[in-house]
């Protein structure tokens, strides 16, 4: 619980508006807390002098922490391919695997996925750890839950990646719990911290307004979810070696709940935005779903896809596979066109990584300035017409 | 009749929350509580399968005492009860913390053939309770669930949303599901409804109710630990044009030569 120290508290009211839960305020000469307090440490960290601590029961130890060693990925497997971001989890699960000394693995679940795992190796694993079996050819929670759970408790890795795709975000949360270990979504960054090894996870909070550094202080392994396009696959090293593990698995763990009765793959509306050098994104200062179609033009000029805010999709001017931000997809493309888009952090943590951000707004104290690399202040419905108008004239 | 089972969360009204870099302090005036969105939709299927089978829909939340309006709001839209766990214990759950009391409180209510969840909470984002809590229950689950396609008093049909397109699954019977915003279109509560909700008896349930283990709930029971905040870094060099749209756009394009 939240522990006030009323001799050190003076009353200042920092802790009050350090809570996003209105949990804490100030009455009298004494800050008080109450029911909605969910411990989070805002205020503690806040205090100027010092007067919060958060006390906790003390817990057991789960087991020697020492016993776990090594980085795994879960690789994603579908439709005979690889999922992208599992090669961007070998890059980041590489560079912490150096930093603490331990080799690198990766997990593989798939029907007819043999002639995969020397991808892999080329993308920095040491070893690959190969769970094939037909059973296996489509995701079925139970089954890669089951194979996870079993290869995991096997193997004792201190961290265990996994992509915040479909797939990872429905079948890692059930491990984590299955194994009783942390798990932290969404991590926009992954590092260890030198003094004791310890895997630092940052993410976006609170719709992506706020950032929070994260870590599993007593239980291993340490589980994290990284969004695709978040992290940098290595450069592919066709001299790297490694071993292939064939898993055995007890037919018991093959028997599923689940019958997949169809796989329907969307071909309409279904561009990856994620795939294109560049986006021209559209908000709520379209002011309808007609604005799309100057966005439209615009990309088609570029070459580029389309791309959109929540704001955008949450009025139903365009489709959900086009959104962009903490609730959509995350994107890196060369260069990124936003057009009337106000640049919550909700919208930023999606596109921050782009290489060029180029910001059309009328407002020029919207937030979306503060991540442009170049901004132009007006309205969009002129400025977009005037900027195909001179693209076209500059291709002659 | 199926016992369907629907868990929702208060939550602070996300785009509204957000750090003043300069004191890093949260800006929070005029911050709401609001049921999360995403729950409406979870309920609003629940709802719409005790119409078709016949059955009860049971809602729960943990939170503090206040998050009981999202129960009563719950009924006011067609719940049948509201569950109300609650203990100063439960402060700082993760969502291994979580999962671990929801599926207590679960269990001490009885069996439920289905239950019903929100994909993710806007406050956290993590899309992790609902996955949980079916391996805390040992239910078959199915993750962002965008369409019911059939339900029976032994299995239940559905469309589970995928990265490229969907999946069609039959999950036998008793099963959990989390659900996305293009499921339905959630109720608006009927004035009926809201004379049910406010006459409601909410039952609360502590941590001695659902025999929790003081070891895995709270902060206490979390692995994982938030150890900083912060505002996320703005972009290094940045050049705002200005004079007038043609002026800008000419700049613009210019800076932009090399790349197009």
């Amino acid at each position: 619980m939240l522990i006030i120290d009323s001799d050190k508290c003076t009353a200042c009211g920092v802790c009050e508006s350090s809570c996003a839960f209105g949990a804490i305020s100030v009455r009298g000469d004494c800050a008080v807390a109450s029911d909605s307090c969910t411990l989070c440490g805002a205020c503690v960290e806040n205090c100027p002098e010092h007067a919060l601590r958060i006390a906790t029961v003390e817990k057991q130890l789960q087991a020697d922490l020492s016993e776990y060693a090594g980085v795994m990925v879960f690789v994603e497997y579908r439709h005979g391919k690889i999922a992208p971001v599992s090669y961007e989890l070998l890059g980041i699960g590489r560079k912490l695997a150096d930093q603490r000394g331990v080799g690198l693995s990766a997990v593989l679940p798939g029907g007819s996925v043999g002639t995969l795992v020397q991808s892999l190796i080329v993308a920095g694993a040491d070893v690959v750890l190969l769970a094939e079996h037909p059973m296996l050819e489509q995701f079925r929670e139970d089954l890669y839950a089951s194979i996870l759970e079993m290869v995991i408790r096997e193997r004792r890795p201190e961290v265990v990646l996994a992509g915040a795709t479909s797939i990872g975000r429905s079948v890692i949360p059930y491990v984590a719990t299955a194994i009783g270990a942390g798990l932290t979504a969404d991590c926009t960054r992954l590092e260890i911290r030198k003094e004791d090894g310890m895997l630092l996870q940052t993410r976006p909070a609170f719709g992506g307004n706020i950032m929070a550094t994260i870590e599993c202080p007593q239980t291993r392994p340490q589980m994290a979810t990284v969004r695709p396009k978040v992290m940098a696959p290595a450069e592919p090293d066709a001299s790297r070696s490694g071993e292939v593990i064939r898993i055995q698995i007890p037919p018991e763990l093959l028997q599923s709940n689940i019958d997949v009765i169809e796989t329907v793959v969307n071909t309409e509306d279904h561009v990856n935005i994620q795939e294109f050098e560049t986006l021209v994104a559209g908000g709520r200062g379209l002011d309808s779903a007609k604005g799309f179609a100057l966005i439209r033009e615009l990309a088609a000029e570029l070459g580029g896809a389309v791309a959109a805010s929540r704001a955008a999709v949450d009025a139903g001017w365009i489709p959900y596979p086009h959104q962009v931000g903490q609730t959509g997809k995350t994107v890196s493309p060369k260069l990124y066109i936003a057009c009337g888009i106000s640049g919550a952090v909700q919208h930023a943590v999606g596109m921050q990584s782009a290489e060029i951000v180029v910001a059309i707004n009328r407002d020029k104290d919207a937030p979306i300035f503060d991540l442009a690399t170049y901004g132009v202040v007006g309205d969009l419905y002129e400025v977009v017409p005037r900027l195909i108008q001179r693209l076209q004239e500059s291709r002659g | 009749m199926m016992k369907i089972l629907v868990c929702v969360k208060q939550v602070p009204d996300a785009k509204d929350v957000r750090l003043d870099p300069k004191t890093n302090t949260l800006a929070r005036e005029g911050v709401e509580s609001i049921m999360n969105p995403y729950d409406r939709h979870a309920l609003e299927e629940a709802v719409a399968i005790k119409e078709s089978q016949g059955g009860t829909v049971t809602v729960v939340t943990m939170g503090p005492p206040q998050a009981e309006t999202v129960l009563r709001e719950s009924i006011a839209c067609g719940a049948d009860e509201g569950v109300l766990i609650s203990d100063r214990a439960f402060a700082g759950a993760d969502t291994w913390a979580t999962s671990y009391t929801l599926a207590r409180a679960v269990e001490t209510l009885g069996g439920f053939d289905l239950i019903v969840c929100g994909k993710q909470a806007i406050d956290g984002d993590t899309a992790q309770v609902g996955p949980g809590l079916a391996c805390r229950l040992r239910v078959p689950y199915a993750a962002c669930v965008q369409k019911t396609r059939q339900v029976s008093a032994q299995a239940i049909e559905v469309e589970r949303m995928m990265d490229d397109g969907y999946d069609v699954l039959r999950l036998p019977l008793p099963a959990l599901l989390t659900v996305v915003k293009d499921i339905n279109e959630p109720r608006v509560a009927s004035l009926k409804g809201k004379m049910r909700a406010k006459q409601a008896k909410i039952r609360q349930l502590s941590a001695a109710d659902i025999g929790a283990d003081p070891q895995c709930i709270g902060l206490t029971g979390s692995p994982t630990k938030v150890v900083r905040v912060f505002s996320p870094e703005p972009r290094g060099d940045r050049t705002i044009f200005s004079g007038s749209v043609d002026e800008q756009v000419d700049q613009l394009v210019a800076c932009l030569k090399a790349l197009i």
